[in-house]
């Protein structure tokens, strides 16, 4: 009796509580849910919440299944539980019944019914196939509103097999006379596209009505999927191109209406869905982006406006800007966004710019050095996202030059990063450089020390694999492979002697195995000793079973009798009865192998792990055994798959008692062959390359990892596998001497803040080196072979192959950034005018390939000398070249220094046995100058005097003329020469000023002729070589010989045979250092080895040959 | 594309979610723990950016109620703050001057007011206007009440 009474009561504030003064639903505080609310706000402690909820939840539960609730009480139950369920308490009782009211109530009750419907439930519930009625029915409403909630409710989830029985109706609704009703319809396709995409295929034509709208929110709407269709397939919709711009030129110029402004900004949501779209169709294709160069550049004029929307549109302008083919103007105009960005106080357009900036340094590195000491403050940050962000544009323009900063930079903030996703992604970026970049063993084996200390067990399967790979793949030399060996050896063992509990399993795993394989490099280190260090960590509570059989296959390897003998039999005998089979079949191996020393030298040999082990996949020596027990009646092998159709054809319940399951991990899996980390399996190397791209992909926050550097300032560059190839390029580059690091990166860091503090300019020198033009700079510095070291190697592949094809494995970012500056610095040299004539005017002759990098490396080169001006000087000057000089091609005659009294021009000639730098100072004042001296030096080359300045005065207006024999003393990509010269005016004090001359290599090969008897000598007795795929020429009769042609053309190499699909070739630099060049044709690309007595010329020559190939 | 929307109290309390793909109830807590720890974690006048996963997180806090947006990696940022301020803003439009008691206590209206603002995860409708005239149309259907005239206020 209470209780009807009871239950009477509370519904009674419900029943009258009606919520129909809209925009005024002020709290309704009488209600339940609000009583239920302040219930919950007055607690104290989560147990009394926990108590008054489930009772709550009793009382919903009891109602709900009651049947003379009426709807507009279920509605009201129906908002309680859905705030319960909010809370995190189930309310999975109530489902139903929400389905049930979006079934059976009127309109209100039914909007109530939906949310809680699309709350409650997931695509995948299969309650939901009881409310696929009910949409069916609302669909087909005459009631606009119910109509609309069906619509939503299916675009909130719906499941993927009942599409088809409601897609027509949802099509029809395209055709709807009210624009709200088409507008959700085609969110809803679009909602379907992405779930089912076969299903709506055939409704594409009816996107575009949708497209050409005349509402523009529906117009809008149909964006998304147009986004989406693009995205995966742009070639297919190139014409709607004008299209698209012809809508975001009217969004831009206010032709939609007032409604559509977002604090004044005409559809901002439009214009950045466009944008994306312009730059998914303007990538790679000129012609398409060259119809939008226009609005972009309104877009990038328009937004002036100081607010976040007009940032967002802007960063999208700058991406697109970037992304499809490039307009040098608009380049700029974007450029300087991003500089406002960067330099912003705001801390999110800061953290945007950082991004940009990220997006764009891959393409123009020196857009990072005009903001390094911006970037450099944003690493300090207080905020660890900023430092975050920075650390990821520090990673794409990484360096050998900076990795050590950078890297040391990266494992600072690990230190202090507690988020285990930033972890995982920093430490397999921290891995990826270390491998690409380290400049010695000792710094590779420490950093990737820390890598497995801080990385843990969350590390990336790949990065220790991919190491333990380098480590016995090893690198060209074998001295340098045995001492980067003896180095991990050393430090393990030493890390085993300080404690290893605190290690991560994987690293400690990675230790076994090298202790394992290697710890015999090092002579006074007794097996036995490495044998009780391994048992201590079989004894450590903390190690894994998985652990445990590295640790066993490790002892295996070391085992070959001695005094631990009975240690080894011991642990044996231990894990031989251990519950984990891996675990017990390695006890086995163990105690066979270590009583049975031949059978061990031949199961593991040593050093054996790069030779590939046959392994009879099919098990073919089984099939004795095989044929015996089918005779003998038992049942034939069915393979996983097989077994698992077969039960889940029979659908029953299965009675038997599990069989024996094995437990087959892969990286225990692996152990068993020597090869384990490295030939993982069959399947091994694909899974293994698969995981990193998948990693990379992750990783980066904007997908850089596949672009590829399309663009200069000067226009599109055809030969988009320059960047990739030129990582090989730069293993010629030694690291510059530490004076001349110090000087040219003053001269750069003073140009943003002069006034900056000693110690960030010390950072920024030592992160921004190797960048743009500074790049160029860098080669001329001192020789350090050990710089190379790990470069040659191909990133770490499925293939054992160590001579990987560099242009078809995957380049990542960092990968890109180099070579830009190597390859393509007079791209981005535009700005300097000389140029632009100076490349195209001989391409053929050696000495013209350089001249672009002379000038921007030039500091004194005057910005404002024009092109004209340029043509007459030069034909002027050369008037004055000697004359036993004048018939020699000379390289074009460039500007180096200029002031007001004089100029300061040079070239160089070509002579059949030498190289000669020709000066030219002009006077330009009235006066006569006096005591004018010349000075030239260079470090890699001799500089000996031919000619010297007729006199030390020179007349008004008249020109001396200085000659200086160059010759090779260590050879470089490019050699810079620095020079000074002083003079003195009638009535002053001495003045001086410094110039750099700059050029190639090329300049001093000359062809060698020999026999092919003479270049097979010789090609034995030499040491210093390289080898490197290069792209053939195309050529349809005989690519090898089209690709020897030009490298004769162009580099002057003698081709000394063509024999089938190999070629020889050789040249020397000067007379006394020869470089012989072995060429083959192999999978389309030409196969190039190099020989010299002279170290780094290889590398150097093949620098070359890359450049000469891909230029046209 | 949007992945959720999350509302939540200084206090790290639960305000409204809205998933806008198919996600596990476990796989929910666990991502509605990670962001109110890591959102009210931020220190102050630092950005309003978060990565997390392969997801941008974008929040930003309203009197005592942050709104936390998970976006997917190749959105921008800034538009995904100005979805948040307009969402705000709509919710000021409805309620008047809106504060985090209307949104506790009449949170079905909020989800409503955001049904009608985003669709499966993108941009449905940026007008203020328009949005408000749809809620309140249906807000004022009563039982019985399908005429014309509410067709018209709300698709005029």
């Amino acid at each position: 009796m209470s209780d009807v009474v009871e239950k009477t009561l509370t519904a009674l504030p419900s029943l009258l509580s009606l919520d129909s003064q809209p925009g005024s639903a002020k709290l309704s505080s009488s209600s339940k849910l609000g009583n239920l609310i302040r219930g919950i706000t007055e607690l104290t402690s989560k147990h009394e919440e926990e108590k008054l909820i489930q009772r709550e939840l009793l009382l919903i539960k009891e109602q709900v299944s009651s049947p003379n609730t009426t709807m507009r009480q279920m509605k009201e139950l129906m908002v309680r539980a859905i705030y319960c369920e909010m809370l995190g308490y189930g309310v999975s009782f109530s489902y139903i019944h929400a389905i049930k009211l979006a079934q059976q109530g009127n309109v209100l009750e039914k909007r109530v019914g939906y949310l809680a419907v699309s709350l409650f439930l997931n695509e995948g519930h299969e309650l939901l196939l009881l409310l696929v009625n009910t949409v069916l029915k609302d669909l087909q409403s005459t009631n606009l509103i119910e109509v609309c909630m069906a619509l939503t409710v299916v675009s909130q989830m719906f499941p993927k097999d009942m599409i088809p029985a409601i897609l027509p109706l949802v099509e029809e609704k395209l055709n709807h006379p009210k624009e709200i009703i088409r507008r959700k319809a085609v969110l809803a396709l679009y909602k379907f596209y992405l779930i089912a995409p076969n299903q709506v295929q055939h409704i594409h034509n009816k996107f575009r009505k949708a497209l050409c709208d005349k509402d523009p929110g529906v117009m809008s709407a149909s964006l998304h999927i147009y986004l989406q269709l693009i995205q995966e397939n742009p070639e297919g919709y190139k014409d709607l191109a004008p299209s698209f711009v012809t809508i975001l030129k009217q969004v831009v110029a206010g032709k939609l209406p007032m409604d559509f402004n977002y604090h004044s900004v005409p559809a901002p949501w439009l214009q950045i869905h466009l944008l994306r779209i312009l730059s998914l169709l303007g990538k790679s294709d000129q012609s398409t982006s060259e119809i939008m160069y226009e609005i972009l550049d309104e877009s990038l004029r328009r937004a002036e406006m100081n607010h976040n929307i007009t940032y967002a549109i802007l960063y999208e302008c700058v991406k697109c800007v970037y992304t499809i083919h490039p307009k040098s103007d608009l380049l700029e105009k974007a450029a300087k966004c991003i500089g406002n960005f960067v330099l912003s106080p705001k801390i999110n357009l800061k953290y945007l710019g950082l991004k940009a900036l990220t997006y764009v340094v891959q393409q123009d590195p020196k857009l990072a050095l005009q903001h390094q000491m911006t970037i450099i403050e944003c690493l300090d940050h207080p905020d660890l996202i900023i430092k975050r962000e920075t650390l990821e544009l520090l990673f794409r323009i990484t360096n050998e030059q900076n990795v050590t900063v950078i890297v040391e930079k990266m494992l600072d903030f690990l230190q202090i990063n507690k988020d285990d996703h930033t972890t995982i992604d920093l430490v397999g970026k921290v891995a990826e450089l270390a491998e690409k970049y380290a400049p010695d063993n000792e710094w590779f084996i420490e950093t990737m020390n820390t890598v497995f200390s801080v990385g843990g067990d969350l590390l990336q399967p790949d990065i220790p694999n991919s190491f333990l790979k380098l480590l016995s793949e090893g690198f060209d030399s074998v001295e340098e492979d045995k001492k980067l060996r003896l180095f991990a050896v050393n430090s393990y063992v030493s890390l085993l002697e300080g404690g290893p509990s605190k290690l991560p399993q994987r690293f400690l795993q990675v230790i076994c195995w090298v202790l394992g394989e290697f710890s015999h490099l090092r002579e006074d280190l007794e097996p036995d000793v490495v044998l009780r260090m391994l048992a201590k960590l079989l004894d450590m509570k903390s190690s894994s079973s998985e652990t445990k059989c590295w640790v066993l296959m490790a002892m295996t390897k070391l085992c070959s009798g001695g005094a631990a003998l009975a240690l080894v039999q011991d642990v044996s005998e231990t894990y031989s009865s251990s519950l984990d089979t891996m675990l017990r079949q390695r006890a086995q191996e163990l105690q066979i192998l270590s009583q049975d020393s031949k059978l061990q030298a031949k199961v593991l040999p040593r050093s054996a792990s790069m030779e590939p082990v046959e392994v009879d996949s099919s098990l073919s020596f089984l099939d004795g055994f095989v044929s015996e027990a089918l005779a003998a009646g038992a049942a034939p092998y069915k393979p996983p798959h097989q077994r698992q159709e077969e039960l889940s054809r029979s659908k029953a319940l299965n009675m038997e008692p599990y069989g024996l399951s094995l437990p087959i991990g892969m990286s225990s899996c692996s152990v068993t062959d020597r090869q384990s980390p490295t030939l993982l399996s069959i399947s091994s190397g694909l899974s293994g390359d698969s995981a990193d791209f998948s990693h990379k992909g992750s990783s980066a926050a904007l997908k850089l990892d596949g672009v590829k550097r399309l663009w200069g300032r000067d226009g599109y560059l055809a030969k988009k596998e320059a960047a990739e190839e030129a990582p090989q390029v730069e293993a010629a580059s030694p690291v510059r001497s530490p004076s001349q690091r110090g000087d040219t990166d003053g001269s750069v860091s003073q140009t943003p803040t002069p006034e900056c503090d000693q110690e960030k300019q010390q950072l920024a020198s030592s992160l921004f080196v190797g960048l743009a033009t500074q790049s160029s700079v860098c080669l001329m510095g001192k020789s350090e072979p050990t710089s190379q070291r790990f470069r040659r190697k191909p990133k770490a592949s499925g293939g054992s192959e160590p001579m990987s094809n560099p242009l078809a494995s995957p380049s990542d970012g960092a990968d890109n950034v180099l070579p830009q500056n190597l390859l393509d610095s007079s791209d981005l040299d535009v700005s300097s005018p000389e140029q632009t004539h100076g490349l195209p005017q001989d391409p053929d002759t050696p000495n013209g390939s350089c001249t672009a990098e002379e000038e921007s490396a030039d500091p004194m080169a005057e910005p404002s000398a024009h092109e004209d001006l340029d043509r007459s000087r030069d034909s002027c000057l050369s008037s004055h070249l000697p004359a036993e000089l004048s018939a020699l091609s000379h390289s074009e005659i460039t500007s180096l220094c200029s002031n007001q009294s004089l100029d300061v021009s040079a070239c160089h000639v070509q002579r059949e046995d030498s190289v000669v730098l020709v000066v030219f100072v002009s006077n330009r004042s009235d006066f006569c100058l006096q005591q004018m001296r010349l000075q030239v030096q260079s470090e890699e080359l001799e500089v000996s005097c031919a000619s010297d300045c007729p006199s030390e005065e020179l007349k008004s207006h008249s020109v001396a003329v200085c000659q200086y024999l160059l010759t090779v003393q260590r050879p470089s990509v490019h050699f810079d020469l620095s020079a000074t010269v002083s003079w003195q005016l009638p009535a002053g004090s001495p003045q001086t000023a410094p110039f750099s001359y700059k050029l190639p290599l090329t300049g001093f090969i000359r062809a060698l002729r020999l026999s092919t008897e003479e270049y097979g000598a010789m090609w034995l007795a030499y040491s210093h070589d390289t080898k490197l795929n290069l792209t053939l020429m195309d050529d349809d009769q005989d690519p090898l010989a089209a690709t020897l042609h030009v490298l004769k053309r162009k580099l002057q190499l003698h081709v000394v045979e063509i024999i089938g699909v190999e070629a020889i070739v050789a040249c020397c630099l000067q007379q006394d250092q020869p470089c012989l060049m072995h060429c083959r044709v192999h999978a389309g690309m030409l196969a190039v080895w190099l020989r010299s007595p002279v170290p780094d010329l290889p590398d150097c020559l093949l620098y070359h040959c890359q450049r000469a190939l891909q230029e046209p | 594309m949007m992945r959720f929307m999350l509302l939540f109290s200084r206090q790290g309390r639960l305000r409204l979610q809205k998933w806008f793909t198919a996600i596990s109830e476990r796989e929910k807590k666990k991502i509605i723990r990670e962001m109110t720890t890591m959102v009210l974690a931020r220190p102050p006048r630092t950005c309003n950016f978060l990565r997390w996963k392969d997801l941008k997180i974008v929040y930003k806090r309203y009197a005592s109620l942050y709104f936390c947006l998970g976006v997917e990696d190749e959105e921008n940022e800034l538009l995904a703050l100005e979805i948040i301020h307009r969402y705000v803003e709509l919710l000021d439009k409805y309620f008047g001057n809106v504060c985090e008691l209307d949104i506790i206590f009449n949170f079905e209206k909020a989800y409503f007011i955001l049904d009608e603002f985003l669709m499966g995860g993108e941009i449905q409708e940026t007008s203020k206007q328009i949005v408000n005239r749809a809620i309140e149309s249906s807000d004022m259907l009563q039982e019985d009440d399908h005429s014309e005239w509410y067709d018209v206020e709300l698709f005029g």
